[in-house]
């Protein structure tokens, strides 16, 4: 058995074990690779958006809105340094982009891109 | 002038052949795959098969004449050579829409595939195609909830949903088999799921199954902060049983339910949707006995029926193949019955094996299910083919990591969000599969284990029912 790994996660390691959806098995996003996933959202012609919560209250449907969808915006940069408005001004919450696909009415996707403080 | 009765047997030409005939927007359409017997002409077996599957009997009767049966007839309108096979041809027939009970697929499946295939005349019949429209999938009830809602209900967007047959298929009691889900869910799953035959044996019958599982969800959710379902097969011998058992699955608060929709039956697979429906419940289909109809070239009725037939009859998710892991599926044709599934409008297209336009209206898309003999290293493969709007599910790949279902859980999860960081970031990830999973694997043990555990595993035998083309 001493090969067998175990798999740690449990309901008191909320740091450890709470995930948040897409990517959030992975590394944190990096600039680049956020970049990238925003070329992603405008390439498919959705709207992108941007929301956040505190971490403990993440499994709500509602996050809070940061401003409003930015419709019809295309400009990675743009998009890019109003993810980084939101970090700043809540430093210590979930950051999630997403991207509003209207013909679906649904969000095309939805990941985090800044990685909240967990209590 | 009315006609006059004259007993005997006409050739069934002489009424049910019409070349001439423009099928009306209103017709159902369907190609037939015929292979006659010897000498018999092909015009003559077309409208045999017109006949037998709508209006028509052996010999003409008195009866005929008391109705407008030039108005209700099948009509045989176009035949056309199938390639690279001279044993059999195409057929196409028209059917007015007024033959059918509204809302019923076990009413046109009753005609277009009764006594027809059995008849003497014919060496085999296959059904390959159905063209069901607008105007009768209107009243159709249709996907309990749509792809769209069940996304909005379990919060997953832009990704494959990832799940898991929980195995031995059978023999666990109902405890231990809620920790197979648990160990499943908290490791990253969106679902677990029952196999087909787990229905309520006496090793472990349902109701303590549901209690159990239920636990495994709500104690992943807390752990994960994810929502989670585990598909509780609701299939029972009758359908006052798969009620009771589905009225049980909504009070304890479970997302999703299942049920087999051909073993189960048509009728009670229909009810079953329609209940969903009103309950917002999501409904899994199951398609054990498929192979038995649309495996032979020849002979059944094409999975691609089977599928607007479900989509019809109603289920948000529908067992698809996966083209790459243990099972039958063409690659091409797999393509074509997946976006029969999904898409709101498909053209006809024969290299996929689609013999019809079908329009769905504003009818819900299935999501279909990749399941069966695939592991981490077909990932790459799987996301390519199926894209987004698809559930991945690995059995034997969850559970038989070398750490356990956890470990292998995550090592799927990590798997599928890396080829789809990598895909919208442009990567081919068919081609660059490998170099994908490798760089994934460096910051999770448990995928990098999973791949060295299958890496030797593929299943490369031959398809039996390929797409008709002629030979190269």
């Amino acid at each position: 058995m001493s090969d067998v790994q175990d798999y740690a996660s449990s309901l008191g390691d909320a740091a450890g074990s709470r995930k948040y959806e897409t990517f959030s098995y992975l590394p944190a996003l990096s600039v680049e690779s956020t970049r990238a996933q925003i070329q992603y959202i405008v390439d498919k012609g959705w709207n992108p958006g941007i929301e956040h919560t505190e971490p403990e209250n993440a499994i709500s449907n509602y996050w809070y809105m940061w401003k409003l969808p930015m419709f019809g915006e295309t400009d990675v940069d743009a998009i890019l340094a109003e993810i980084e408005n939101c970090h700043k001004a809540h430093p210590k919450n979930h950051v999630r982009l997403l991207g509003f696909d209207n013909f679906a009415q649904s969000a095309g996707t939805a990941m985090v891109v800044h990685r909240g403080v967990s209590v | 002038m009315a006609k006059t009765y004259s007993a005997g047997v006409k050739e069934y030409r002489e009424t049910y052949w019409m070349p001439e005939y423009t099928p009306l927007d209103t017709d159902l359409l369907a190609c037939f795959k015929i292979t006659p017997q010897e000498g018999v002409p092909r015009e003559e077996v077309a409208a045999a098969v017109a006949a037998e599957s709508s209006t028509g009997t052996w010999t003409t009767v008195w009866t005929d004449l008391l109705t407008d049966l030039d108005h209700y007839k099948g009509r045989a309108y176009a035949i056309e050579d199938v390639p690279g096979d001279d044993t059999c041809f195409y057929a196409f027939v028209a059917y007015p829409i007024d033959l059918f009970e509204e809302g019923s697929v076990v009413n046109v499946l009753t005609s277009l595939v009764g006594n027809v295939f059995g008849f003497k005349a014919l060496r085999a019949l296959r059904l390959e195609d159905i063209r069901f429209p607008i105007a009768y999938v209107m009243t159709c009830n249709g996907p309990p909830q749509g792809i769209q809602v069940e996304r909005d209900l379990l919060n997953k967007y832009g990704r494959p949903l990832l799940g898991c047959t929980i195995k031995p298929k059978l023999g666990l009691s109902a405890k231990n088999y809620g920790r197979a889900c648990y160990e499943g869910l908290r490791g990253g799953l969106d679902f677990t799921k029952d196999d087909e035959n787990v229905n309520s044996q006496p090793f472990m019958r349902w109701r303590h199954r549901f209690d159990f599982v239920m636990e495994a969800i709500h104690k992943a959710e807390a752990e994960t902060g994810e929502r989670k379902g585990h598909y509780l097969n609701v299939t029972a011998p009758t359908s006052d049983e798969m009620m009771k058992r589905a009225e049980y699955a909504k009070e304890i608060g479970a997302p999703i339910i299942m049920h087999d929709y051909l073993t189960g039956g048509l009728s009670a697979n229909t009810q079953l949707a329609q209940w969903c429906q009103d309950n917002g419940m999501l409904l899994h289909i199951h398609r054990a006995m498929h192979a038995v109809l649309d495996r032979n070239p020849h002979h059944g009725i094409h999975f691609r029926v089977l599928t607007k037939v479900l989509r019809l009859s109603g289920g948000d998710h529908l067992h698809s193949g996966t083209v790459v892991g243990k099972l039958e599926g063409d690659r091409d044709a797999t393509l074509g019955w997946i976006d029969i599934m999904r898409d709101s409008y498909i053209k006809e297209d024969r290299s996929r094996g689609i013999f019809f336009d079908q329009d769905w209206g504003a009818m819900p898309g299935v999501i279909p299910v990749a399941s069966g003999g695939i592991h981490v290293w077909h990932m790459p493969a799987l996301v390519n083919i199926f894209g987004d709007d698809s559930c991945l599910q690995f059995g034997g790949g969850t559970l038989g990591h070398p750490w356990g279902n956890a470990a292998g859980a995550a090592a799927n999860r990590v798997a599928v969000e890396a080829c789809v960081e990598a895909r919208n970031a442009g990567v081919e990830i068919e081609k660059e599969g490998k170099d994908v999973l490798t760089k994934a694997a460096k910051s999770s043990p448990e995928l990098k284990i999973a791949m060295e555990t299958w890496k030797e595993i593929k299943f490369e035998f031959d398809t039996v029912d390929k797409i008709d083309a002629a030979h190269k």
